[in-house]
């Protein structure tokens, strides 16, 4: 597979690269560059080259995970280039292949995927409290304990009409507004993600001799020295 | 008339936003940390102001935080928007408002890609059809909650019961703002002052009486980065980007922090939390954090709402001290009361930052 000319097909490929003259703006101004080992500009470089086995090694790397999407790139590159428009078409195109278990921050994409999907599937919205609990967020503090130990009556306090009929903050979504969600992502390729991540992390998790229970906590709370640059 | 240097510039990066008229959509985040925030919009500019914004029970998330987590293709983030579009056609409306910042950039992306591939935009409303049998107008404008609360903020300036100012020494309060990163940063033309002087919040600011903080870090992310905080073993990141602009400001001495985005006032809060906690530092005074509000907050105490029905309680960083300068009268005992006053006893503290 040519993976230069599959990147090129993802319509953020074709709005966010263009010629870049590798002035490192992209780097400078990125917050992830400066906590991880990072460099957006070196990223666009080695896609530019249409090397494919150095494009392939950027599939498998833990490097194309540490963008946070903020696009604070977007706004400042003097050719208008989106590196994290090419990071985003680098990640899809990892999970595709399946290249995305090959490395520990691309393997978090199965809790992420998890979580995430089954929250918009099941809730109408991607976080929810009946699924964000104290335990995976601590830093949320002493007053969210507080606050989800008393879900229906703190957040009926605040004007949210939670889990009941009828509009409002965090009603529940009715049946047939889920129904197509679910339709949506039948048709659109969101449901055979699902299933690939699916077959690729359960691959990967027996290789690691572990459950899926396992897997997923483990790659949801795992981290191995060497990301950081002051490390 | 020739326009020179800087009002040229300027210019540019103003909207035209429409007075009334808009089809409301709800926020991931925001619903979750700061429920009242979003009653409140609707209280202050529906009913309170008397402008048009409906809502309906049938819409759902924009898919936006599953999108750039990279866990649904651009097609299914697409197809739910353009669900979410016909809702509001089929509502009668043109304008669409929404509560959250990553909706609004993931709007504009959406409909600037569709702009320049309108072979895509076909694709996705044969998607859509397929699955919902539903058929859409594309918005004509698309607004971010708090452009509708710039728009206003004069109206409600008017009607003010508190100015930004310290009653104690009559000077105006110091306040950071933080506009996050998908209002501007993407489509600086979107954004009311764009990515080089946004002005959505300051303009607030101003209007009712503060001061804006000038710093360093001021346009730098707070650190969200989708996956960097939703996977506990990214969260080095997040707070590291908290702290960065914290240690920025500090010299500045801000009374308070108001944010756009749902997300940032969560970070900003929380990450003070545990930077106190890992540290020993804190940010405020005396042992307190710097009080991060949403807009939404900080309109509803500017025009004399309760703090806690306002959802103050549910921040970890202590809002007294800012309520103190304001000179808000608020019940202490009544802070941690639930729906039907009753008693829900109180959070817990944190061993370093000062709380009530």
């Amino acid at each position: 597979m040519n993976y230069f000319e599959e990147l090129n097909k993802d319509y953020r490929f074709k709005e966010g690269f263009h010629t870049c003259i590798n002035c490192g703006t992209c780097t400078a101004v990125c917050p992830a560059a400066e906590f991880y080992r990072y460099d957006p500009r070196k990223i666009v470089s080695i896609v530019q080259t249409k090397d494919n086995d150095a494009i392939e090694e950027l599939l498998k790397s833990d490097t194309i995970w540490y963008c946070g999407e903020c696009m604070s790139c977007v706004t400042r590159c003097p050719r208008k280039n989106g590196p994290g428009l090419v990071i985003m078409a680098l990640r899809d195109l990892s999970i595709r292949l399946g290249f995305f278990t090959e490395s520990e921050k691309g393997r978090q994409i199965y809790p992420l995927t998890k979580v995430l999907n089954s929250n918009v599937l099941n809730y109408g919205y991607c976080v929810h409290p009946a699924t964000f609990t104290y335990k995976d967020h601590p830093e949320s503090g002493p007053v969210f304990e507080w606050a989800l130990e008393h879900k229906e009556s703190v957040y009926g306090r605040l004007g949210a009409n939670y889990c009941g009929k009828g509009p409002g903050a965090l009603r529940r979504i009715p049946r047939e507004d889920l129904d197509e969600l679910k339709a949506i992502y039948d048709v659109t390729g969101g449901t055979e993600r699902l299933e690939i991540v699916e077959k690729y992390s359960r691959a990967k998790a027996e290789e690691m001799g572990m459950t899926m229970q396992e897997y997923a906590e483990y790659t949801f709370t795992h981290c191995s020295t060497g990301h950081f640059n002051d490390e | 008339m020739i326009y020179q240097g800087k009002q040229k510039i300027w210019s540019e990066y103003q909207k035209d936003i429409p007075a009334d008229g808009w089809f409301y959509v709800r926020s991931c985040i925001r619903q979750n940390f700061f429920p009242a925030s979003e009653k409140y919009f609707l209280a202050i500019c529906r009913d309170l102001l008397g402008h048009d914004i409906f809502e309906t029970e049938h819409h759902t998330t924009c898919g936006g935080i599953a999108y750039h987590s990279d866990t649904i293709p651009q097609e299914t983030a697409m197809t739910i928007v353009a669900r979410q579009f016909a809702l509001m056609t089929e509502a009668g409306y043109k304008n669409l408002v929404t509560s959250c910042i990553t909706s609004f950039g993931n709007y504009t992306e959406i409909l600037e890609t569709w702009r320049e591939f309108p072979e895509l935009e076909a694709r996705i409303r044969e998607n859509l059809w397929k699955a919902t049998r539903r058929e859409f107008d594309k918005p004509e404008y698309v607004a971010h909650a708090s452009d509708l609360v710039y728009k206003y903020r004069n109206e409600i300036a008017e009607r003010a019961h508190f100015r930004l100012v310290d009653k104690h020494t009559g000077k105006p309060l110091r306040i950071v703002e933080h506009i996050g990163c998908h209002y501007s940063k993407m489509f600086p033309h979107k954004g009311i002052g764009g990515a080089e002087y946004p002005c959505v919040l300051s303009g607030m600011v101003e209007s009712w009486g503060g001061e804006v903080v000038d710093y360093p870090e001021r346009r730098h992310c707070c650190g969200f980065g989708f996956r960097q905080y939703l996977v506990k073993a990214n969260r080095g990141y997040s707070v590291s980007n908290t702290h960065k602009k914290f240690e920025s400001m500090e010299p500045y001495h801000p009374d308070a922090i108001v944010t756009n985005c749902p997300g940032c006032p969560y970070f900003l809060d929380r990450w003070q939390y545990v930077i106190s906690e890992q540290t020993g530092k804190t940010y405020g005074r005396d042992g307190f954090g710097i009080p991060v509000l949403t807009y939404e907050e900080l309109a509803g105490l500017v025009l004399g709402y309760d703090p806690w029905d306002l959802g103050l309680q549910l921040h970890q960083v202590a809002a007294e001290p800012l309520l103190d300068k304001l000179g808000v009268e608020y019940d202490p005992d009544a802070k941690y009361l639930g729906v039907n006053k009753e008693n829900l006893m109180k959070p817990e503290l944190p061993s370093v930052l000062k709380c009530f």
